[in-house]
Parts: C-alpha cells; sequence; structure tokens
C-alpha cells in the first residue's frame, strides 16, 4: 500500500517505460491507417476522424450512456452468477469423483453449445428479457470458468498434499490451505477468460432479443450496446456503429484491466519480487 | 586423524543392527520383509522384494542404491501414503498404516507450499493441528533463526534460492518435532557450493538434534560424510545388500572425510558394491560402465 508519492512514482515509470511508448505509437499508426484508407475511399467505413465528431456528440447523450450501464450491468451480473456458481461446482467435481462422474456428461454435452444457440429457449423460459440476456452471459463466463477451476485444482502437486498430511491436516484444512489457495491462480485465469466471453455474448444477444423501448431510460427491457449498434446500422448512421464497436472494446478491455489487478491482489505469490 | 576401528562390512543385513539396543527404544525402524509391487497380478512390476532393515534411534541412517532402485518407494512406505503389499514396517513399535506426524518426508524438489510465506510455511504444522498460544510461535521464531530466514519471513518459495528453500522447508518439518525425519535426496539439483554448504550445515543441525534421521541419496560422498550407517541397496527389486557402519568421529568436516582413509575404505566397499549392482541392472553387462567404474576406483586409491 503506497502513498502519492509511490502513485506518482509509479505513474512516472509507466510514462518513461518504452512498453508505454510503444503501445501508443501503434495505436497512432493504426488510426492513421485507418483514416488513409476511410478518406481515399478504399471502403466504405466511416474515419475515425468523424466517428470521433459522433461519439463527442453522444457524449452528451443520456441514452448513448445508458446503453453502456445496461451491457455493463448484464456482462457483471451474468459473469458473477457464472463464478459463484462455477467455482464452487468446478471446486466439488475436482474433491469428489462420484459429483464429477454425475456432472461432467451433462456439462460435456452442454458446453459445446453456443450460449446464443440458448437465446430463443432463454427468452421462452425466462419471465423477463433481461433475465434472459443475463442467462445467456451467464452460459458464456460459466463453462470456461468451470473448466480452470477443475483443471486448476486437479494439477496441484500431489507432493503438497502428502506434505500436509504428515503434518496432520485434516480434510478440511487440506481443502482450505491447499486446495483453495492452490487453485486461485486458475481462477484469476478463468475469470478473466470468461469476462472476455461475457462481452462477446451479451452484445449478440443484445442485437438478437431486439431493442424494446429503446432511449426511454426506464425502459427495462432490450437497449444496451449491442442493440446500439443494430439500432444505428437499421438507421443508417455508420459513424454511431463505429462508436458503439469501440466502447464494447474499451469496455471489454476496462473490465479485464480490472479483473487482473484483482487477480494479482489476491496472488501475491506470484507476482511479488 | 585417528583410525577409529576399521568399518566392518555385514554380510547380512540385520547383523549391523544386532550390537544395538532393542527396538523397544523410542524413533526406530523396523522393516520386516517388506515386497511392493504395481500393477496387475498377471503384469505385477516387483519393486521391492523381502526388505528388512533396523534403523536405530539418535542415528543417521543413509540409504544409497542404484538410480531408480526403488529408493522413492521405498519413502513413500515409510511416510504411509502407500502400503506395502507384505511385510511390516513399524515406527517406535506402532506399525505404518497412514501418514504421521511422527514421520516427516522432505522430498527431493521444494514442497513448500508456493502461496505461503516463508514463516506461513512454518507454521504449517502447529496451525494444521490448531494448537494455540504463543509456544508454537515462539518455536517457529527460533527455527527461523536457526536456519538463518529471519529476514525472510515475508517472503514467498519463489523468492528464496534453493538453498534457502531447502532450509526453510528443514524449519517446516522440524516445528512437528518428528521422531525420524526422511530425506529423499534432499540436496539434489543444488549447485556444487551450494549443496556443500547444505551438508556441513544438515551435519551440524543433525549433531545438534541427534534426531533419528533416515537419509536417501545417490552421492557417495554425501553418504559417508553424513552417515552413522549406510544401507547399501540392490537392484531392482530392491532390498539391503549390505550395511555398513561409518564410525568416524563428530563432528566431521568435509575436508577431513575427504582425506580420512577409513572414509577411503568405506567409499571403495560401496563402489564395488554399488559396480555389481549396476553391472546387474544391464542385460549383457556394459564394458562402458565397467571401465568408467574401473578407472574411478583406481584413482581413488592411488593416495593410500
Amino acid at each position: 500500500m503506497q502513498g502519492a508519492v509511490g502513485f506518482a512514482e509509479r505513474a512516472g515509470h509507466i510514462l518513461l517505460s518504452a512498453r508505454f511508448w510503444r503501445g501508443t505509437l501503434a495505436t497512432a499508426v493504426f488510426l492513421l491507417v485507418w483514416e488513409a484508407v476511410a478518406r481515399a475511399g478504399l471502403v466504405r467505413v466511416p474515419a475515425p476522424s468523424s466517428a470521433l465528431v459522433t461519439f463527442n456528440d453522444l457524449m452528451r447523450d443520456p441514452s448513448f450512456w445508458f446503453s453502456w450501464y445496461l451491457s455493463t450491468r448484464r456482462v457483471f451480473a451474468g459473469f458473477l452468477a457464472a463464478m459463484l456458481v462455477g467455482i464452487p461446482l468446478g471446486l466439488g467435481m475436482a474433491v469428489s469423483r462420484i459429483l464429477y462422474g454425475i456432472v461432467f456428461p451433462v456439462f460435456e454435452v452442454l458446453r459445446p453449445i453456443p450460449p446464443l444457440a440458448w437465446v430463443p429457449a432463454a427468452i421462452i423460459f425466462w419471465p423477463t428479457q433481461e433475465l434472459s440476456i443475463m442467462f445467456v452471459t451467464f452460459l458464456g463466463a460459466f463453462y470456461t470458468v468451470v473448466i480452470n477451476v477443475i483443471d486448476g485444482a486437479q494439477t496441484i502437486d500431489l507432493r503438497y498434499y502428502q506434505a500436509a498430511r504428515s503434518m496432520g491436516s485434516s480434510s478440511w484444512d487440506i481443502f482450505r490451505r491447499i486446495i483453495l489457495p492452490g487453485t486461485v491462480p486458475s481462477i484469476v485465469v478463468g475469470a478473466t477468460v470468461g469476462i472476455g466471453i461475457a462481452w462477446a455474448v451479451v452484445v449478440a444477444a443484445e442485437m438478437i432479443s431486439g431493442g424494446g423501448s429503446v432511449g426511454s431510460m426506464g425502459g427495462a427491457s432490450g437497449g444496451g450496446l449491442g442493440f446500439f449498434i443494430w439500432n444505428s446500422y437499421v438507421g443508417g448512421s455508420y459513424n454511431q456503429i463505429v462508436v458503439g464497436m469501440i466502447s464494447i472494446g474499451i469496455a471489454g478491455y476496462i473490465s479485464s484491466a480490472l479483473l487482473r489487478k484483482l487477480g494479482e491482489l489476491v496472488t501475491p505469490w506470484l507476482h511479488e519480487q | 586423524m585417528t583410525v577409529v576401528s576399521t568399518p566392518q562390512l555385514s554380510a547380512r543385513p540385520s547383523a549391523g543392527s544386532l550390537e544395538r539396543p532393542p527396538a523397544a527404544s523410542a524413533g526406530v525402524i523396523e522393516a520386516r520383509d517388506v515386497s511392493k509391487s504395481y500393477g496387475s497380478a498377471r503384469f505385477a512390476k516387483t519393486v521391492i522384494r523381502d526388505c528388512s532393515f533396523t534403523i536405530a534411534s539418535g542415528k543417521l541412517t543413509v540409504m544409497i542404491g542404484p538410480s531408480g532402485c526403488g529408493k522413492s518407494t521405498l519413502i513413500r512406505l515409510l511416510a504411509g501414503f502407500e502400503r506395502p503389499n507384505s511385510g511390516t514396517i513399524s515406527i517406535g513399535g506402532k506399525s505404518v498404516t497412514e501418514p504421521g506426524r511422527d514421520r516427516l518426508v522432505l522430498f527431493q524438489e521444494s514442497a513448500l507450499f508456493p502461496w505461503m510465506t516463508t514463516y506461513d510455511n512454518i507454521m504449517f504444522g502447529p496451525r494444521a493441528r490448531a494448537e494455540r498460544g504463543v509456544e508454537p510461535r515462539r518455536r517457529a521464531e527460533f527455527l527461523l533463526d536457526k536456519v538463518g530466514l529471519g529476514a525472510f519471513r515475508r517472503r514467498y518459495p519463489t523468492q528464496l534460492s534453493g538453498g534457502m528453500q531447502r532450509r526453510a522447508e528443514l524449519a517446516r518439518a522440524m516445528i512437528n518435532e518428528p521422531r525420524v525425519m526422511i530425506l529423499d535426496e534432499p540436496f539434489r539439483g543444488l549447485d556444487a557450493m551450494t549443496k556443500k554448504l547444505m551438508q556441513e550445515y544438515y551435519a551440524n543441525l543433525y549433531e545438534e538434534t541427534r534426531r533419528t534421521t533416515f537419509f536417501v541419496t545417490t552421492d557417495i560422498d554425501e553418504a559417508i560424510f553424513l552417515a552413522d550407517q549406510i544401507l547399501v541397496m540392490t537392484n531392482v527389486p530392491t532390498k539391503v545388500r549390505a550395511v555398513i557402519d561409518v564410525n568416524l568421529p563428530r563432528p566431521r568436516r568435509l575436508e577431513d572425510v575427504i582425506e580420512n582413509d577409513d572414509a577411503n575404505q568405506i567409499k571403495m566397499q560401496v563402489l564395488s558394491l554399488l559396480h555389481e549392482e549396476a553391472m546387474k541392472s544391464f542385460a549383457h553387462g556394459s564394458k562402458a560402465a565397467a571401465d568408467f567404474i574401473d578407472a574411478y576406483s583406481k584413482r581413488v586409491r592411488k593416495p593410500s
């Protein structure tokens, strides 16, 4: 836990680092090439400069931010549910052969079904559209979380168990102090990958399930960045499509970065030098 | 250095233990006709066959044998992680059926828990048994100091050097005050200098505590430097080929042992026994291996 001085120092480090400048330069070059291609009329795609103008307008439009909010809420609701169900299930399957034998066949049959194939069934099954989308988002993250937890728990070195047992550990003690911390790195990996999939899924689900009443902030159904893009396409505003796409990219990046940071906090032994 | 006694090579495995006090004393390991095989009944591979030995209380017994001879299997049996197919193993008169804190195993590679700091690793045993109060903490502090890791108590295992990890693991084992310490090639994989330092450090530690120790190695010099008694094992299926007493005075220094005539004589004995066992493991014998060991023996003999 560093103070303000530590933070300023670290910010200075980042600004001076070659990695930071390389990243900035790469992004700048990417935008320049895109701008050139768009201006030359090689492809029918809006130039970043005109998208920026549209973004500037949208920034003052509450319904745009409400789309952000809706998508983010769905992603995190689905993702948290996937963690809450997936981590205990994965740990249980790794620890108990009986549970593994019961759950794994069903799990493996359901897993190849793309979350988007669930959209119609979800809409029929869940009482509200909101819950349907959250459920599909949940599925997107769920399989990845479970697979990672099982794998993480099963690949814990046998010697750790033996060492713990010979020092007098009970089964509960081994679970709490060996299996749980030993699986945390895999949980972090599963979560980081899982939330990325959740973003991919939520956008598509929003496009399929339609808008309900977009723009009306009280509307409980529809909306979201996926619908925003779809709606812009239908309305012919190509600049908005680009803004919507980049918004999703940024939102996904922030979510993953947040989880990575959180992951570092819960696995200090992998990061302290 | 004076010659203390001529080391004797006993033909029968248990001969060495006859002069010692009866098995009733604490910390004695007794293995009787232990056999262990793996695989199905039809395609069983016997790793240990009719293996018997006795390990005396307060002594450091070193087991040495050709590589792949089933030493690690024997350790898993002693630790109680696996059960023998026949025969019995007892520690302090109690039959070994499951892992217990009366014996602690130090594995070849570090088994420190990566997610715990040095201090938490050392405190693992007391916490596992829900020992409360200042006493376990006091012992942990004492041991941290003893293994020279006081300044590294908050570090994680990956932040420690190989030698430090081994010492942290020694401390983590010793805090449980086991009757028997079992070390499975503990200094393997350390660089030559660290290995030497660890051997000397370990010898000191043993001489201070005199805790009954079963030490497995493939390094003859290490065996002679540390041992009160050496068990030379046969090739697979393993049993005890010979028991050799090492009556070099303690405290020992590495340099002294290298120059000591007795030590060199023991080394020759062990080498020739291991040579025979190694030869058996080649289906038709290997000229290259034989030449190598022959040349090695001559070089060792030269000074005397």
